[in-house]
């Protein structure tokens, strides 16, 4: 664990007036707040450096405390009994933070101070008594494709309490879904976070999707996309038959209205689903096939 | 459906926060507050734009104009965003055929 220099991440001089400090953490804030950051973890990571230093330094106990005992964190237990038998009260109530323990989760730093502040502080205080809303949560949920087909339920793993949540089918690739009260605890009274999932949808072999269409390549041997024919494909709602027209060219697309993807929250309306025909040439020709193609050749001319 | 409404005063206590700065949000017209018998309400479906609206002002200290201008760029980049997802996708269909 290495000693973090609040001073330096806030770029002001350890002399700097409450003043100072609030303006520096101001300017810094504004360049990288998550909320004017979206989707950038660098910049989240960027900005709880700063929350936590201004958490230190804006508050005189805790500055008092970091600066007495800064470097020599780790002697800061015995700073903290002796302070207690000198009958002066510790940081007050400890708002703790549970993390996530659902393995769907990508990184979970939000709301999380550094290792050396929780040696130093303790887990985080919340700021006093007063009432606070607690921090929202976000979310990352992976799932395949065939999973945002269906309607389904999923189990996470929030505060070490279990929530189970119903995904309905059709869900977009980056769509946020915001379960209300969900996220950090609220201190003194005041209430939850929210926990805000983004679902990421991972690109699938077989079906491309755009929008609530799905797009799909059927490959067609030559024989059959030049005298026609059937051919039988899986579509994410069962095997569906087709009729291809005789002297089919290579790249033709088909539309099969309603086999696309689910509309989100519209029961029973699916867009289309779009197959591109491959037509693949006969390879490993015997003589007298080659000697068929040859006369084919000719009287073509 | 009837929704909740917050009491300004909670929402002020709750947050530490002047009520001034709710209503010059209100004359900038970002948040729309409900009078119910002579005491003022803001609907629950706003809170989520009002608490960042909140953090913007007590963590960055902008001010309602700023607030303004920053919530039509995010909205701007949110389009944006949905458009380059959008385009993604098309393009992933001739990268793999």
């Amino acid at each position: 664990m290495a000693f973090i220099d609040y001073y330096k991440v806030l770029g002001v001089d350890k002399k700097a007036s409450q003043d100072e400090i609030k303006k520096a953490y101001r300017k810094l804030a504004r360049k990288h707040h998550p909320d004017i950051n979206p989707n950038d973890k660098e910049a989240q990571i960027k900005f709880q450096q700063i929350n936590e230093a201004n958490e230190v330094l804006s508050d005189p106990e805790k500055r008092k405390k970091y600066d007495a005992y800064g470097e020599h964190w780790q002697h800061a237990d015995q700073y903290e009994k002796a302070r207690q038998q000198q009958g002066s009260s510790g940081f007050g109530e400890q708002q703790g933070y549970g993390g996530f323990g659902g393995q769907d989760f990508g990184d979970f730093s939000e709301g999380q101070f550094s290792d050396f502040f929780e040696s130093l502080f303790g887990s985080r205080t919340g700021g006093g008594r007063r009432k606070f809303r607690g921090q929202d949560y976000n979310a990352e949920l992976h799932i395949s494709l065939r999973d945002a087909y269906i309607t389904h339920q999923h189990t996470l793993s929030v505060n070490d309490k279990q929530l189970r949540i119903t995904i309905p089918a059709g869900i977009a690739n980056g769509q946020v879904i915001k379960l209300k009260g969900h996220g950090a605890p609220g201190g003194n009274g005041g209430p939850n976070g929210d926990l805000y999932i983004t679902f990421v949808i991972a690109e699938d072999p077989v079906f491309k999707r755009v929008d609530n269409d799905l797009y799909m390549n059927v490959d067609l041997d030559l024989y059959t996309a030049i005298l026609g024919g059937d051919v039988t494909i899986d579509t994410l709602s069962g095997k569906v038959k087709l009729k291809v027209k005789p002297e089919t060219q290579n790249g033709t697309k088909a539309r099969l209205k309603g086999k696309g993807f689910p509309v989100y929250k519209q029961e029973n309306v699916f867009g289309d689903l779009i197959i591109t025909y491959s037509i693949l040439l006969p390879t490993n020709l015997t003589e007298a096939q080659k000697e068929l193609f040859r006369q084919l050749a000719a009287s073509s001319h | 459906m009837q929704t909740a409404l917050i009491a300004i005063t909670q929402y002020c206590s709750i947050h530490e926060i002047e009520a001034d700065f709710i209503n010059s949000l209100a004359d900038e017209g970002l948040i729309a507050i409900t009078v119910v018998e002579g005491d003022r309400f803001i609907s629950e479906e706003q809170l989520q734009d009002l608490e960042l609206y909140t953090r913007w002002y007590s963590e960055m200290g902008i001010n309602t104009a700023g607030i303004e201008v920053i919530k039509h760029l995010l909205d701007k980049i949110h389009h944006m965003q949905m458009e380059i997802t959008g385009l993604r996708e098309r393009l992933h269909l001739y990268e793999a055929f």
